[in-house]
């Protein structure tokens, strides 16, 4: 027969013994569903740790340090790995445009960061600032920030930790739109002479390529334009945390004194500026380990978090996989339906079968009818369970987003059914109920037709 | 016997078909050898559990002979596959039964339609092939009806419609007139002879009544208790035992 006319046969064959065989579906749309939810549960949280692991900027970056850091040193010789044939070079401009011309990297920026003193109602609050490229507008990194981000790549503006923005005002929020003025360090290069007599001073007569640099105290006026509850670098590659965010722009011209200054002048290169460190964002967290391994080749340390995502999705894979194990149990079951209908379905069509086969229906004609009423009632009940499986999902979500609207939290989304999910989900649920077909098909298509027509 | 000389259409030869029942064997069949001609009308003749409808599910292919052979069209039965069984039974013979065997599910044009749908015919040629049968019958305005809003004998009628649709050279009928009133069992009968006279097609009715027999088959086999007694010829044509 052919599968058109198997199709029509099966699904007429169904609507016979309508309640009946609804039940039945209604038991695979159970148990599909059950496994959806559970698994919409599993990749929505996957989704919604990764997302807020990428918005913190962790998994496609790579912290590009100069190796004259001895915090480099110290971490090869903790590790006993010798040092790198290749010879140390500053991370300086020239290294930084060279890194970000390679291929796979989105930007190179350095990472600027100092201490400061901000001034605000008349009183003064020590803390650290650090210097946002403009990126960090589109990355997701200050999603859910109260206020904007900065206007323009150059402007004036200031964004607060909300710690920091509880320490100058009870209601954080009335801050977005006030002014703060910005005490810093400015570091400034002394001239050749003036070089040469601080040297002299110092007693130092051999040296005439370090021109050292003078300190002097700043001022900058900037607008708050938002506050955010985390923090978007998550607080690596600088000493602590920053709680006040300027544009970068605007960080690199304040020429802001920082903790790689005082390592320049001591080891002579003070000449001209480098960087602490940079922040090297590639494309995909799965090129991380080609662009490292290019940095690493010019002279640089690296450091990037990609066994941490590594094991993030090891663990997700492992509760999935409970997840979808503890949802299938449903499927088993319903399964069992499957088989108690189509072979009730035998009993009460065994004179038909007979007719069937007297007819010129072989063997394999039965068998292929009876799976094709078994994968029908799996296909329905597969789109059913994925529906109503979406639906459990975001009936979860609703109630955990109410528990957290209550505890004054922002909203998460923590089930996803992916396309990938619902097809599997589908294929599984019509490979299991085959599977349960598999034996009423086989015995209906055996049975004797001279005893199936006489059987009243 | 006027077409019975053209060909063998059936040859039985000492066919038996046995039963195990616990500690008896039933003898159901037991050797027993035939032939029927092309476009001859054999009746099967014989009381109730005579063995007459296991003969006609052997030479109809919905049963194995435990020994002997049937050839038909030069192939035995006994050494075809389930699935040359199948195609054997879709194409090569029709099939009505006492029952009528209708699925009361469908309505006549589907029940019709059901050996073309098994034998994969184009779905473009089956209406005509339906309406073709039906109209063999006189029954071409009932397509739409279920079963159940038929008389017997149109049901019998609808029967032999779905055993024709397929255009079988051999249609065998088991006690085709066994539920139906005499006038309608005359019209069953009346329409098999048709048939049998107006297409060749050849045909062997499992039947108990003897006046039905003599009055429309060519020959009739007598069976009784498993084995074939008499074959007897009708006016002039020679009898065989």
């Amino acid at each position: 027969m052919k599968i058109g006319d198997l199709t029509e046969l099966a699904i007429r064959n169904l609507r016979e013994a309508i309640l009946r065989n609804s039940l039945t579906t209604l038991g695979v749309a159970v148990g599909v569903a059950s496994l959806v939810a559970m698994l919409s549960l599993g990749v929505g949280l996957q989704q919604f740790a990764s997302q807020r692991l990428a918005n913190s900027g962790l998994f496609n970056a790579i912290f590009v340090s100069s190796r004259y850091n001895t915090g480099d040193y110290e971490r090869r010789s903790r590790q006993n790995q010798p040092a790198d044939s290749t010879p140390a070079r500053p991370l300086d401009e020239s290294a930084r445009r060279e890194i970000a011309g390679l291929s796979n990297v989105n930007e190179a920026y350095p990472e600027i960061r100092f201490m400061t003193e901000i001034r605000y109602n008349e009183k003064s609050y020590p803390t650290m600032v650090a210097g946002m490229p403009d990126s960090a507008r589109t990355d997701g990194a200050f999603d859910g920030m109260q206020g904007k981000f900065f206007s323009s790549p150059g402007a004036d503006e200031a964004i607060l930790q909300i710690e920091f923005a509880k320490e100058l005002s009870a209601q954080p929020s009335a801050l977005i739109g006030k002014d703060l003025v910005l005490r810093y360090a400015e570091r400034q290069a002394l001239t050749a002479q003036s070089g040469k007599a601080a040297q002299s001073s110092a007693g130092n007569n051999e040296s005439s390529g370090s021109g050292g640099f003078s300190v002097v105290p700043r001022e900058k006026k900037l607008r708050i334009v938002g506050i955010i509850s985390t923090e978007p670098e998550g607080g690596f590659g600088a000493v602590g945390r920053s709680r006040v965010f300027i544009p970068l722009a605007v960080a690199e011209t304040l020429s802001a004194t920082q903790v790689n200054d005082l390592r320049d002048v001591l080891n002579g290169s003070s000449k001209t500026s480098s960087y602490a460190s940079l922040t090297v964002r590639v494309k995909s967290p799965t090129q991380v380990p080609q662009v490292e391994a290019a940095i690493k080749n010019m002279g640089f340390t690296t450091f990037s978090l990609l066994d941490t995502t590594r094991n993030l999705r090891l663990f997700f894979t492992v509760i999935d996989l409970l997840l979808g194990i503890f949802g299938s149990l449903a499927l088993a079951v319903a399964t069992l339906g499957i088989v108690n209908t189509l072979v009730m379905a035998i009993l009460e069509r065994r004179r038909e079968i007979g007719v069937f086969k007297a007819l010129g229906a072989d063997d394999r004609d039965i068998r292929r009818l009876f799976f094709a009423e078994a994968g029908v009632m799996g296909l329905v009940g597969g789109i059913g369970g994925v529906a109503l499986g979406w639906l459990i999902g975001k009936g979860v979500t609703l109630g955990t987003n109410i528990y957290l609207s209550r505890q004054n939290l922002p909203s998460v989304n923590i089930s996803a059914v992916p396309l990938w999910l619902a097809l599997g989900a589908i294929a599984f649920a019509i490979v299991v109920s085959l599977a349960a077909g598999m034996y009423p098909a086989s015995r209906a298509a055996h049975l004797n037709p001279v005893e199936a027509l006489r059987y009243e | 016997m006027p077409q019975g000389n053209n060909g063998v259409a059936i040859h039985a030869d000492n066919v038996s078909r046995h039963y195990q029942m616990g500690a008896a064997l039933i003898r159901a069949v037991d050797d027993v050898s035939l032939s029927v001609g092309t476009g001859e009308f054999l009746a099967l003749l014989g009381s109730s559990g005579s063995g007459k409808s296991t003969l006609l599910n052997l030479l109809a292919g919905l049963d194995r002979p435990t020994t002997g052979a049937i050839v038909v069209r030069g192939r035995n039965l006994a050494e075809m596959d389930t699935h040359e069984l199948a195609r054997y039974r879709s194409l090569t013979v029709g099939m009505v039964f006492q029952a009528f065997n209708l699925l009361p599910r469908m309505t006549l044009e589907e029940n019709v339609e059901l050996p073309l749908r098994l034998a994969e015919v184009d779905r473009a040629d089956r209406a005509a092939r339906v309406r073709e049968a039906l109209e063999h019958v006189h029954l071409e305005k009932r397509l739409a009806h279920r079963p159940s809003e038929l008389s017997g004998g149109e049901q019998q009628r609808a029967a032999l419609a779905r055993a024709l649709v397929n255009r079988p050279t051999i249609l065998l009928a088991d006690e085709p007139t066994g539920n139906l009133d005499s006038v309608t069992g005359e019209e069953i009968m009346l329409l098999l002879k048709n048939f049998n006279q107006s297409m060749g097609m050849t045909i062997v009715m499992v039947t108990h009544e003897r006046p039905l027999a003599e009055r429309f088959a060519h020959r009739i086999a007598t069976v009784a208790d498993g084995k074939l007694i008499s074959v007897t010829a009708k006016s002039g044509d020679g009898a065989q035992s």
